[in-house]
């Protein structure tokens, strides 16, 4: 299952970093941050529950880019 | 500018002014006292923590995250750095520059400060371009006009659309007469007229009169939401480009700081331990701190995903959507482009191209002239729903005149025949001319020819044929121009017919009489034949047949408006106006769009590279290399933007 998010951030390699937290967050097989269109696509593995997962990738992301975010 | 923005720049031009008195400063005198100088350190904190707080508190939180490759960081430990060694010259008596620090600080947020504008700047305006999405639909009810959310409108209502409005939902028009700009669909400028029975897309602008449409769609199965929804889920497809770009940040600052690292340890010892010489540890960390500066890789990110939006954007003010970067770099390698002729280089729709009737001077008087007989034709094809009749009957509209019609008798795979006026015609192929005695003989144009015989004699034929597209021939030769190498026809016709449109047009390779599945296999052998070779190849196609080869080329190029929407689904590249000259376009935006970032690339990486070698040999100091990255940024941007304009 693929959603996509809108998100805030102000550089592009933050967008990048934002990118690389959510692919390790468990639960996300695949994450991909658009720096242009401020977009967060993220596929989600079996089974998960989209809206656990996302909260951890939340935390993930402001973990490495404290001035970001993503709205659920 | 948003409101952090603003702030940004009030705290950059405070900063600047502080620093402008502290140069007034005296040098000399009371200020070379120890609690001069901390006097004088203390000034110069004001400004530097006016400008830098936030990098400062973005460090810290970053150092209790471990992430020690944070651009905050790395500056913070440049700056802080740099104030520390020249507070240590203060001190020692050498005289220290504290302006060098602050300036750094300064000039990093003024790059950042710039890039955020210009980042915001062409999001809004490339949104802009895009800006197909209605507010309401306006449905009357007791005479009064009520906005209510297109979503809501079922099936069949009855929307009334002001000038100046964009109709929000596709329809037919029920009243009214206007002009539609159709240039947010197409980027066709001139506006487009349209009356009742006309159907309107969604995504227009009404410019001059009240209509009232009917609608034939729901609101999320409209143009408009759909074009949105394409455009919008683009962006899970990142570039190549992209891609290795955001790899190399990931290599490229930590390998920076650790050089830096490097830098600022072993020249030291080696000058102190091997060679006997003073080992200048406040040299050389001055050095190290000039790679942090050098390190931070946003200029390098920022402007190659900011060319490729740019890109898209140009496009699309074009009349080409493109889903995503990756398309456009595939469509910017293309050099071969194989059409699937109908649809594309053709209308897809039969006309009336020739009337032969036939002359005979032997025959005399009462041979039918042209119009007389489509007349004719016309009569016998009334009842038939086949493509060819239609065309017949658009090509003679007053076919319901007042002669008779009688015993319409349709024969499968053959024609029709029937009674005007009380003679017998037949109308159809050679078999049926066969069957009905008459001396039929075949024509020299292409396309499909449909014979007529009057009481069992031959009366002469109509040729039928699918017309090119006005730009069809213009739209090959661009493509050559545009350095495409190979164009290649597809197309179910039959040989001859294929290999005679094709030269019309200029086409070198013709695969005719192709199924469906022979045109996935068609295009596999294309793909085959470059094996190994560098190019990509598009494909072109309009129609639900063409939904599997559009996937399966390298760039699958859909007609929008006339395509099917299974083709426009499976389709990487939208040509909105169905004109195939914008295939030419579209390469061209997207070869520039590519140049763009290759100049980026090499650009950014090459002045970072020359000023890590200027800094370790110790030719450039700080100020270089902060004016060097942000102007860098600068420049990379700048030339982003110059993608949109194509």
């Amino acid at each position: 299952m693929r959603k996509t998010y809108k998100i805030e951030v102000d550089c592009a390699n933050c967008a990048n970093r934002m990118e690389d937290a959510a692919k390790k967050t468990p639960g996300v097989r695949d994450a991909s941050v658009n720096f242009m269109t401020l977009k967060m696509s993220v596929e989600f593995e079996e089974g998960q529950d989209p809206v656990a997962v996302m909260r951890a990738v939340r935390e993930s992301c402001k973990k490495v880019e404290d001035d970001c975010e993503i709205f659920l | 500018m948003n409101r952090k923005q603003r702030r940004m720049l009030g705290r950059v031009l405070a900063a600047a002014a502080m620093l402008m008195l502290l140069a007034l400063l005296p040098d000399g005198g009371p200020l070379r006292s120890p609690p001069g100088r901390a006097l004088r350190f203390a000034l110069y904190l004001v400004p530097y923590l006016t400008v830098g707080y936030d990098i400062l508190f973005k460090a810290a939180k970053g150092i209790r995250n471990r992430q020690l490759f944070d651009e905050n960081f790395l500056m913070a430990v440049a700056t802080l750095g740099a104030l520390a060694l020249a507070a240590g010259g203060e001190w020692s008596g050498h005289g220290g520059d504290y302006l060098e620090a602050i300036a750094v600080m300064l000039f990093y947020q003024v790059g950042e400060l710039f890039q955020g504008y210009a980042v915001g700047r062409s999001r809004r305006d490339i949104g802009a371009l895009m800006d197909i999405r209605p507010d309401n639909a306006n449905i009357e009810r007791d005479g009064k006009l009520e906005p209510v959310d297109p979503g809501e409108v079922p099936v069949g209502s009855v929307i009334v659309v002001r000038p100046g409005e964009k109709i929000p939902i596709d329809g037919m028009i029920i009243e009214g007469r206007s002009n539609l700009d159709t240039s947010a669909l197409t980027g066709e400028s001139a506006p487009r007229g349209a009356g009742v029975g006309d159907e309107v897309v969604s995504g227009c602008v009404n410019l001059t009169h009240v209509l009232r449409v009917r609608t034939t769609r729901e609101f999320g199965e409209s143009t408009a939401s759909k074009i949105l929804d394409l455009v919008e889920n683009a962006s899970s497809r990142k570039s190549r480009s992209e891609n290795f770009i955001s790899r190399f940040a990931r290599v490229y600052t930590p390998a920076v700081c650790c050089s830096a690292l490097a830098l600022a340890v072993l020249p030291p010892l080696v000058r102190g331990a091997g060679m006997g010489l003073p080992p200048d540890w406040g040299d050389w960390a001055y050095r190290a701190l000039t790679f942090l500066v050098i390190s931070c890789p946003c200029a390098l990110v920022v402007s190659i995903p900011l060319t490729f939006f740019a890109g898209i954007g140009g496009a699309s003010r074009a009349g080409v959507l493109v889903k995503g970067s990756n398309y456009l770099e595939t469509l910017s390698k293309a050099d071969c482009v194989a059409f699937d002729k109908t649809g594309t280089l053709t209308r897809g729709v039969f006309e009336v191209t020739a009337v032969h009737p036939e002359r005979n001077p032997l025959r005399g008087p009462g041979v039918p002239d042209e119009d007389a007989l489509l007349h004719l034709a016309a009569h016998v094809e009334r009842y038939s729903t086949h493509p060819i009749a239609l065309s017949l009957r658009r090509a003679y509209p007053h076919e319901a005149d007042g002669c008779r019609v009688e015993d319409v008798e349709e024969l499968a795979g053959q024609g029709v025949r029937a009674r005007v006026n009380g003679r017998l015609i037949c109308v159809g192929n050679s078999a049926l001319m066969d069957a009905a005695g008459a001396a039929w003989h075949p024509c020299t144009r292409t396309g499909t020819i449909v014979h007529i015989a009057i009481d069992g004699e031959y009366a002469g034929h109509i040729v039928v044929s699918d017309v090119l597209k006005p730009h069809a021939k213009e739209a090959v030769t661009a493509l050559r121009d545009a350095g495409v190498r190979r164009v290649v026809m597809l197309t179910g016709d039959a040989q001859a017919a294929a290999e005679q449109m094709a030269e019309e047009l200029g086409i070198d390779e013709v695969r005719a009489g192709l199924l469906p599945e022979g045109k996935v296999a068609a295009v596999e052998e294309l793909l085959a034949e470059r094996a190994g070779g560098k190019g990509a190849l598009a494909f072109v196609g309009d129609g639900i047949n063409d939904a599997p080869v559009l996937s399966r080329a390298d760039v699958g190029i859909a007609m929008g408006a006339l395509g099917s929407d299974a083709a426009i689904e499976a389709a990487d590249v939208v040509l909105m106006d169905d004109d195939p000259l914008k295939i030419a376009r579209a390469i061209r935006i997207s070869r520039k769009c590519l140049g763009v970032v290759w100049q980026n690339v090499i650009f950014s990486i090459g002045v970072k590279l020359v000023c890590l070698a200027l800094g370790a040999s110790g030719a450039a100091n700080m100020w270089l290399a902060v004016f060097a990255d942000v102007g860098v940024m600068v420049l990379a941007v700048l030339n982003a933007i110059r993608a949109l304009f194509v």
